[in-house]
């Protein structure tokens, strides 16, 4: 931040952005809730309404622009793209993930609310595919974020993210997609992947 | 282009020029003379556009070949300028003065071979590799695949086939199934035993 804008502000010195401007708090685990019915109707609601972030990670982001077309038409299934991280729930992460993305795609990840979802597209997330020996790409996404449903294929169709929609779907309803509460418990083992890609760590450590 | 290749040559300590079509030449020349020969050739023989530089590691001879590659629109042909630079504290004289254009390959250059050019605008910054430690990946004695290894979780099971021997294997029936199941298909007898590929 320059001198003028710090006057302007009225900002002291001494003023750091991170933790000003950020929230250092570790995330919780949220148990879903005692009640049955409670817990069945939050579970059928979370199902049939997911809202996907529009942020393309890879070149598998482009079997993402036919779904929301007339041909496949995915607000059938009560999917939905929305611009950020804080109105989304499903992220959807297209294909090969550099380490320079990495790091956005972590920062994205912390900043979606509560329930949140993870859909590995492609077969770069699932083991690198064939960037699998490159410096510059991660070969396993669920070393660094919790990911619930892959999509495997190099790339798969649109018809193939359909049935990982549905299967995303059956999983929410089952109540077993819980990958946020996986991330709680298990954030240190997650933060220390994250730290060993990303070297030049300039961000908070947990940011939503 | 005959003419200003032995310009070139006379005026810039030019090596041979190595023709790969009529209208690509390269020439190489001394890695100090490089500037004043593109300023050369942008000013006075009409090789305007700065198509691309490009750097080739050659660890055997240890250095790094540069290529500048220029073209003309009047005379539509190009020419590559040539220049060896030692690997160890490899370091250019920048051009973006000519080009301003050539900053952007001055920068990736150094992020990828480590070759210097002093002065060039934002040349430390990188543009993919954030927080880079170690030697430049692009560089040959780099090992990209030990250090994915160590550095990424690879996953167990992965390997390799052979692409045809795999294909005619796993996806494709023997071509005497798939011509049976045509003539099956013709004459309307579907008999499903297990030969539908």
């Amino acid at each position: 931040m320059s001198d003028e804008i710090k006057k302007v502000n009225g900002i002291d010195e001494g003023f750091d952005e991170i933790s000003e401007y950020f929230c250092d708090a570790r995330p919780s685990p949220v148990s879903p809730s005692a009640n049955r019915i409670v817990r069945n109707f939050q579970n059928w609601a979370q199902a049939n309404s997911i809202f996907i972030l529009g942020f393309g990670t890879g070149c598998g982001a482009i079997e993402l622009r036919p779904l929301f077309t007339a041909r496949y038409d995915v607000s059938r299934y009560g999917l939905f793209p929305r611009p950020t991280p804080r109105q989304s729930s499903l992220f959807i992460i297209g294909g090969y993930a550099s380490i320079k993305t990495m790091k956005r795609i972590i920062r994205s990840y912390e900043q979606i609310q509560n329930p949140k979802f993870v859909m590995g597209l492609g077969s770069c997330t699932v083991n690198g595919g064939m960037y699998w020996d490159s410096y510059n790409t991660i070969n396993r996404l669920d070393h660094y974020i919790p990911v619930d449903v892959y999509v495997a294929g190099c790339m798969p169709r649109p018809e193939s993210l359909i049935a990982g929609f549905d299967r995303l779907k059956e999983l929410i309803m089952e109540g077993k997609a819980e990958g946020a509460n996986t991330y709680a418990e298990n954030f240190d083992w997650y933060k220390n992947n994250q730290k060993k890609i990303i070297k030049n760590w300039n961000m908070p450590e947990y940011n939503w | 282009m005959k003419d200003t290749i032995d310009k070139i040559r006379s005026m810039f300590d030019g090596g041979d020029a190595d023709e790969k079509r009529e209208d690509l030449v390269f020439v190489t020349v001394p890695a100090t003379q490089v500037v004043d020969c593109l300023g050369y050739l942008r000013d006075r023989a009409g090789y305007r556009h700065l198509v691309m530089i490009s750097a080739v590691d050659y660890i055997e001879r240890g250095v790094f070949q540069l290529t500048y590659l220029l073209h003309s629109y009047e005379k539509q042909n190009d020419i590559g300028i040539r220049a060896d630079i030692g690997r160890d504290d490899a370091s250019m004289d920048s051009i973006h003065r000519l080009w301003a254009a050539a900053q952007v390959y001055q920068r990736e250059l150094r992020e990828m071979f480590g070759i210097d050019f002093p002065g060039s605008p934002r040349v430390d910054e990188p543009m993919l590799l954030e927080g880079w430690e170690g030697i430049p990946p692009m560089r040959r004695d780099f090992d990209t695949k030990k250090y994915s290894e160590e550095t990424f979780f690879p996953r167990e099971g992965r390997k390799t086939a052979d692409p045809a021997t795999h294909m005619a294997e796993k996806n494709y029936a023997s071509e005497e199934q798939v011509k049976r199941s045509v003539k099956d298909l013709v004459r309307g007898r579907r008999k499903r035993k297990g030969n539908d590929g």
